[in-house]
């Protein structure tokens, strides 16, 4: 597209902004059991306040009930939505996005909200808009739009029971990507901290983290400490080395804490600091248990080898408790 | 040992491209439509072009630029590595070819696609295949990772030793957001802020703030040098390059420089400056104008304290007299640096420097500008340059 073009096409893209979807379009069958107990089953969802009738007749509801997350299900189209779907603006605004190049789609969000419990027998109404459309973003897929829906779910009595926010990524696939959303691995894995990839100068430290210690590399020749490792000192050139274990006691040289941008798999806000080991060599690591304003150049920390996360344990420093 | 390369070598053409956040064509489309610009203003053709200077990030290929371009043959072709740190790196380049003879005519430029392509605020946690993934592997884990953080962490230290305060971060934020809402060709063109807004402003990584920060931007710049004798033919008065050094310190690394006795201070622009001023003959108080590489507001500092503007801790009071403003002592990143114009890699401010020297700034000074410096990023290995009239 050339500038002009795109320009044309972003106008058309965000008059859908605040178009309506659906309005009080009714579910084509009734909360029921049969479906519940399909929905319960692949999601591993055993309460008994969906399924025991006997139970749910004790509880304080006095009756069985739909699963809350399961509001958006009652309304979902069958299997003709695939070969003979409607005209609606959602449908139409997608074919827009498709037409100029952003055919890739990628759920990455939903949020929903529960205002009252709807039971056996009840039926759901939907009301959807186009709530809002982002400016163009480059994403690790690929350039595209993010987009979110708005439904609202009512019973047939006009009672608010819940609303669902579903945010979409439209994208123009990297070349040689897949469109769509790649293997469930990828969407369900928990993301972790990004390591350090691992080569013959810095392997090893990694590996003694890996298994609780801190290293310090030394010098078998001077006894100069360096961090981070490399293959020869600087101060005398002997590549002879070996390494001592750090007491992990030390002092606060300078810290930031990082507010953007968030890293999936990272806390935020987070603290990195600069620590002045007592050894004498500098360490970057994070600082915990304290927050931001109450850390302090020259501040005294203490480190322990914590695991972070499901696969990754580092070093992390907290402030040190007084001493006598 | 001082480099023999004073005024033999002359900026004749210079050209940007259009900034944005979307450029819709290809970096290697910015980067002849830049050169392109150059040759025009200095009045050459593609084919008088035989050097090429640029930086190891840059994705364009001599060849393929030359090719794009018409450009014939090609006698030299210098990359400089390290980002930002690149800025005069290519400067620095032309000028040996041009000085020793090695090329006539060396074109250096730089284009990126820095908003809509690959985006530097992302942090170095993409897929690294590089050794450099080595020497990041010491921050990721622990989340340190974006330019902004590694500049927080030094920025936090030196306030602390200075007794700086936000003050003078935002004076520097100011003044070049004042210079780019006067500049048609700049990002923030007719958009000012002031203190308040200033300090409203989302928290980035402690203490920089959004303001403290430059953009990202879809652009290219190109600059144009050669002999002097060539230079008095062409089309612009030349600028001649008074002396330009590449520099890298003791205890050097990538942003990281962490492990240094002390890191509140950059010791690589000191002997940068130390070596342009060696070479040109001259000092901090023969410069009328600067376009001090401006990636975060207190690098701008840092800088005028290693190039001898004032001394350590004073950059504050320095900048907070009105030195970098359009009547004070050093009228400072004119076009709106990279806050405020785009951020080009600083090749865009080489640009703005040879324009001060023209005496054709959009917000060109009253005083009579005869020399100005321009300067590489600040972190890394780096340089500087001192432009003069021919
Ligand atoms: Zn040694």
């Amino acid at each position: 597209m050339t500038p002009e073009e795109h320009q044309l096409f972003e106008q058309k893209i965000y008059a859908y902004v605040g178009r309506e979807v659906f309005s009080s379009q009714p579910a084509p069958d009734r909360i029921n059991e049969a479906m519940i107990r399909h929905w319960a089953e692949a999601m591993g969802d055993k309460n008994p306040a969906y399924q025991d009738a006997e139970w749910a007749e004790q509880s304080m509801r006095g009756r069985l009930i739909g699963p809350p997350a399961m509001m958006y299900c009652w309304n979902q189209e069958g299997i003709t939505a695939a070969t003979k779907r409607s005209s609606d603006a959602l449908t139409d605004m997608c074919d827009l996005f498709d037409q100029h190049g952003y055919s890739g789609v990628l759920g990455t969000n939903v949020k929903q909200e529960y205002f009252k419990e709807a039971g056996m027998g009840d039926q759901v109404f939907v009301d959807m808009i186009i709530d809002t459309i982002s400016e163009q973003k480059a994403t690790a897929r690929g350039i595209g739009y993010f987009f979110e829906s708005l439904a609202t779910f009512s019973d047939q009595h006009g009672e608010k029971i819940g609303t669902q926010r579903f945010r979409v990524l439209k994208f123009i696939p990297a070349e040689g990507a897949n469109s769509t959303v790649s293997s469930d691995e990828e969407a369900l894995e928990t993301p972790t901290r990004i390591a350090s990839p691992r080569g013959h100068d810095n392997g090893w430290w990694w590996e003694a983290a890996d298994e609780g210690r801190m290293l310090i590399q030394r010098c078998t020749a001077c006894q100069t400490l360096r961090h981070p490792p490399r293959p020869m000192c600087g101060e005398c050139q002997s590549m002879d080395w070996d390494s001592i274990e750090s007491t992990m006691q030390g002092e606060v040289l300078s810290f930031t804490e990082i507010h953007h941008p968030k890293v999936p798999g990272y806390p935020s806000p987070l603290i990195c600091a600069v620590i002045k080991m007592d050894e004498g060599t500098n360490f970057v690591s994070n600082l915990r248990g304290c927050e931001a304003r109450d850390a302090s150049i020259g501040m005294r920390v203490s480190g322990v080898m914590e695991q972070v996360d499901d696969k990754t344990m580092l070093p992390q420093f907290y402030p040190a408790t007084q001493e006598a | 040992m001082v480099a023999n390369v004073k005024d033999k070598a002359v900026i004749v053409g210079i050209g940007n491209t259009e900034f944005s956040k979307n450029s819709g064509v290809s970096e290697l489309s910015l980067a002849v439509q830049a050169i392109k610009v150059a040759l025009d203003d200095a009045g050459l053709k593609p084919s008088d072009i035989d050097g090429m200077a640029t930086f190891t990030m840059d994705t364009n290929d001599e060849i393929e630029v030359a090719r794009a371009l018409g450009v014939g043959e090609l006698s030299f072709f210098g990359r400089s590595h390290y980002g930002g740190g690149a800025a005069t790196g290519t400067l620095h380049q032309a000028t040996m070819a041009v000085a020793t003879g090695m090329a006539e005519t060396v074109v250096c430029f730089r284009a990126l696609n820095g908003r809509s392509g690959h985006r530097f605020s992302g942090g170095v946690a993409g897929a690294i295949t590089t050794a450099d993934a080595i020497h990041w592997g010491w921050y990721t884990p622990f989340g340190l990772m974006t330019p902004a953080s590694w500049v927080g962490m030094f920025t936090q230290r030196w306030m602390h030793i200075t007794g700086v305060t936000k003050d003078a971060l935002y004076e520097v934020a100011k003044t070049t957001r004042d210079y780019g809402a006067n500049n048609p060709a700049a990002f923030f063109y007719g958009q000012t802020f002031d203190r308040t807004e200033y300090d409203a402003q989302r928290s980035i990584c402690d203490p920089l703030q959004l303001f403290d920060c430059c953009q990202e931007s879809d652009g290219g710049s190109a600059v144009i040098v050669t002999t002097p004798e060539r230079a008095r033919d062409l089309a612009q008065p030349g600028v001649a390059i008074r002396g330009v050094a590449q520099c890298a310190a003791k205890d050097q690394e990538q942003m990281t420089s962490f492990y240094r006795e002390e890191f509140a201070g950059i010791p690589e622009m000191e002997f940068a400056a130390t070596d342009v001023y060696a070479m040109s003959g001259m000092q901090a108080g023969d410069i009328d104008a600067a376009v001090i590489y401006d990636a975060f507001s207190p690098i701008v500092l840092w800088q005028l304290e290693a190039w001898g503007f004032c001394g350590f801790g004073e950059s504050g009071d320095f900048v907070l007299d009105g030195a970098l403003r359009p009547d004070g002592r050093l009228p400072c990143n004119t076009h709106g640096g990279q806050l405020s114009e785009a951020y080009i890699h600083g090749v865009n401010g080489i640009v703005e420097a040879t324009k001060l020297v023209r005496g054709t700034s959009v917000n060109q000074p009253a005083k009579q500008i005869d020399h100005a410096l321009v300067t590489s990023g600040v972190g890394i290995p780096t340089g500087g340059a001192i432009l003069g009239k021919l």
